[in-house]
């Protein structure tokens, strides 16, 4: 079975222990994805699986992902056109070296998806409440799986919370 | 890695078929096996990749849960009868790795998650009675700041590592097992061994069993619990001690009361004795510390841990005077 790579069919590899993050870089020379720590720590490897579902492709075998769509920071723009987030990183000065952005760029979209389902996080008050408000506090926390070695996290916050402001109920 | 062969069970029954094979292990979302087979501290021939088993929460007509094993982490801590009805259990997996790795981690998965002692890791350069038995332990002398207090033994004093087993483990909760042998269901309480002389021998699992489900028997006052962790950053690390509760009150005093904590053992600790000593007592903050101290006694610090005994009393009684406050 083939995995579904923004939007094109490829052939798994024949070898099993090659992860995901191998596979995307290395056979489909996709460098977007970015290798970090190869240990699940630092998020750099984000991708997001069926268009929003963010999972660290170097904790991932890629055969486990046959059947499946990958969507990498490649995948997001098209016919030249940014995608909104990647527009408000440049705007809002959200990277220095820009190592870990395609980690957080596809990590806050998997995150929005999740906020507009109501999945509670650690600093989530009140854990019956039907919508959740993408604050401050619940920003962080939930992007707080990419670690960024330049210390952007200001203006990845500011690029992440412009775009995606209306997510969940205002409380 | 070593070489190894890759298949996906169609069923339990073919999950049980293929992993009975000698070196095969089950596959669930990876993220602890997969670092395990790049670490070679995991050698298997074969892999059997079991997330296409139940990944249903089936909600009994008592109340009560039953979820299949390949639920991921996060659709168990999203779904409504778990965050109203045992809270704790939400809190707890939501407090545990990044949210990226809750997508991928199975229930099954994090039950079977090996210990984060920086020795068991360290292959090239440690001994470690858990990855090579006999061979000694260089924590109990080293830097064990995030090991044991309680029932570590003279060859092993390695945590687990799981946030949800703590909350599972308050809540009774049953594992569903399927082996050659048939099914069977043990207590979660009884599934991880305390290391002994043998702690590479770290469940009570027959070779080849697999999990099939994580039964929550029906807890009405659970949709009063909660689970507090305590680690060396805001978010996205291990725990140092955790805590879930749920505290029944009848006027002012503890009708009943579940109590487990994490961090401190090689398995989910359930505190029998702190909640013994609280089951018809006033509900008083003294009362939790002294229940606290009922279930140190039997502590035991290593060189670096022992701040983990005051932390212990201190989150026990912090989390059972908040659960007191929000009691109508
Ligand atoms: C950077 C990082 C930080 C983390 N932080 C935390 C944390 O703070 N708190 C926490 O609790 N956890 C934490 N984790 C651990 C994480 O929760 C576990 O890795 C995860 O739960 C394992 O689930 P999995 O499905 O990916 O298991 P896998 O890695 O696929 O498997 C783990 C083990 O379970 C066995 N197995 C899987 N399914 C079954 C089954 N159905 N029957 C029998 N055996 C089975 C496998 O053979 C393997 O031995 C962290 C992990 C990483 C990488
Ligand atoms: S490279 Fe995957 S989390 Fe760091
Ligand atoms: S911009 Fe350099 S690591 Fe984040």
């Amino acid at each position: 079975m083939p995995i579904l790579v923004n939007g094109t069919e490829v052939e798994p590899p024949a070898d099993p222990r090659v992860s995901l993050l191998d596979f995307l870089r290395e056979r489909l020379e996709l460098h977007g994805t970015k290798l970090g720590c190869n240990q699940g720590a630092c998020g750099a490897c984000t991708v997001l699986v069926d268009g929003s579902e963010r999972i660290l492709s170097c904790l991932a075998l890629a055969v486990q992902y046959e059947g499946r769509a990958i969507t990498t920071i490649e995948g997001l723009s098209g016919n030249g056109e940014l995608h909104p987030l990647q527009a408000a990183f440049i705007e809002c000065d959200g990277f220095q070296c820009g190592y870990c952005t395609p980690g957080q760029i596809c990590s806050a979209i998997g995150m929005a998806a999740e906020i507009r389902r109501g999945v509670p996080s650690h600093v989530t008050a009140d854990l019956a409440a039907d919508s959740i408000a993408l604050d401050h506090d619940e920003l962080r926390e939930r992007m707080s799986g990419n670690l960024c070695r330049c210390g952007a996290y200001n203006g990845i916050v500011e690029a992440i919370r412009e775009t995606f402001a209306s997510e969940g109920a205002a409380k | 890695m070593s070489p190894f062969t890759y298949a996906r069970a169609a069923d339990a029954a073919d999950a049980i078929r293929r992993g009975g094979e000698a070196q095969t292990k089950y596959l669930g979302g990876g993220t602890n096996l997969v670092d395990l087979l790049r670490e070679t501290l995991e050698r298997p021939a074969a892999l059997v990749d079991v997330t296409g088993l139940s990944n249903a929460i089936e909600e009994r007509a008592d109340g009560g849960l039953l979820i299949g094993a390949a639920v991921r982490n996060t659709a168990l801590a999203e779904h409504r009868a778990v965050r109203t009805r045992y809270p704790a259990l939400s809190r707890a997996i939501v407090a545990g790795a990044s949210a990226q790795i809750r997508n991928m981690a199975t229930v099954g998965g994090n039950l079977l998650q090996r210990t984060r002692c920086t020795y068991f890791y360290d292959d090239d350069g440690s001994r470690c009675n858990k990855r090579q038995p006999g061979q000694g332990c260089d924590a109990i002398d080293g830097f064990n700041r995030i090991h044991a207090i309680l029932g570590a033994s003279p060859a092993c004093v390695a945590t687990h590592p799981s946030d949800m087993c703590v909350a599972l483990a308050a809540f009774d909760a049953v594992v569903h097992l399927r082996g050659a042998g048939g099914e069977r269901t043990i207590l979660l309480n009884d599934l991880h061994r305390l290391p002994g002389d043998r702690p590479d021998l770290e469940t009570v699992l027959e070779p080849g069993e697999l999990i099939t489900a994580v039964e929550l028997p029906a807890l009405p006052f659970a949709a009063r619990s909660t689970y507090r962790k305590v680690r060396d950053r805001a978010s996205y690390a291990f725990a140092l001690v955790s805590v879930a509760a749920a505290l029944e009150l009848d006027g002012g005093t503890v009708k009943d009361v579940r109590l487990a904590l994490g961090g401190v053992a090689h398995k989910p600790w359930r505190a029998w004795k702190a909640e013994a000593a609280l089951r018809g007592r006033p509900a008083t903050v003294e009362n939790f510390r002294a229940a606290a101290e009922a279930e140190l006694v039997d502590a035991r610090p290593l060189t670096h841990n022992a701040f983990k005994i005051e932390l212990v009393r201190r989150t026990v009684a912090a989390v059972l005077g908040e659960l007191m406050e929000d009691h109508p």
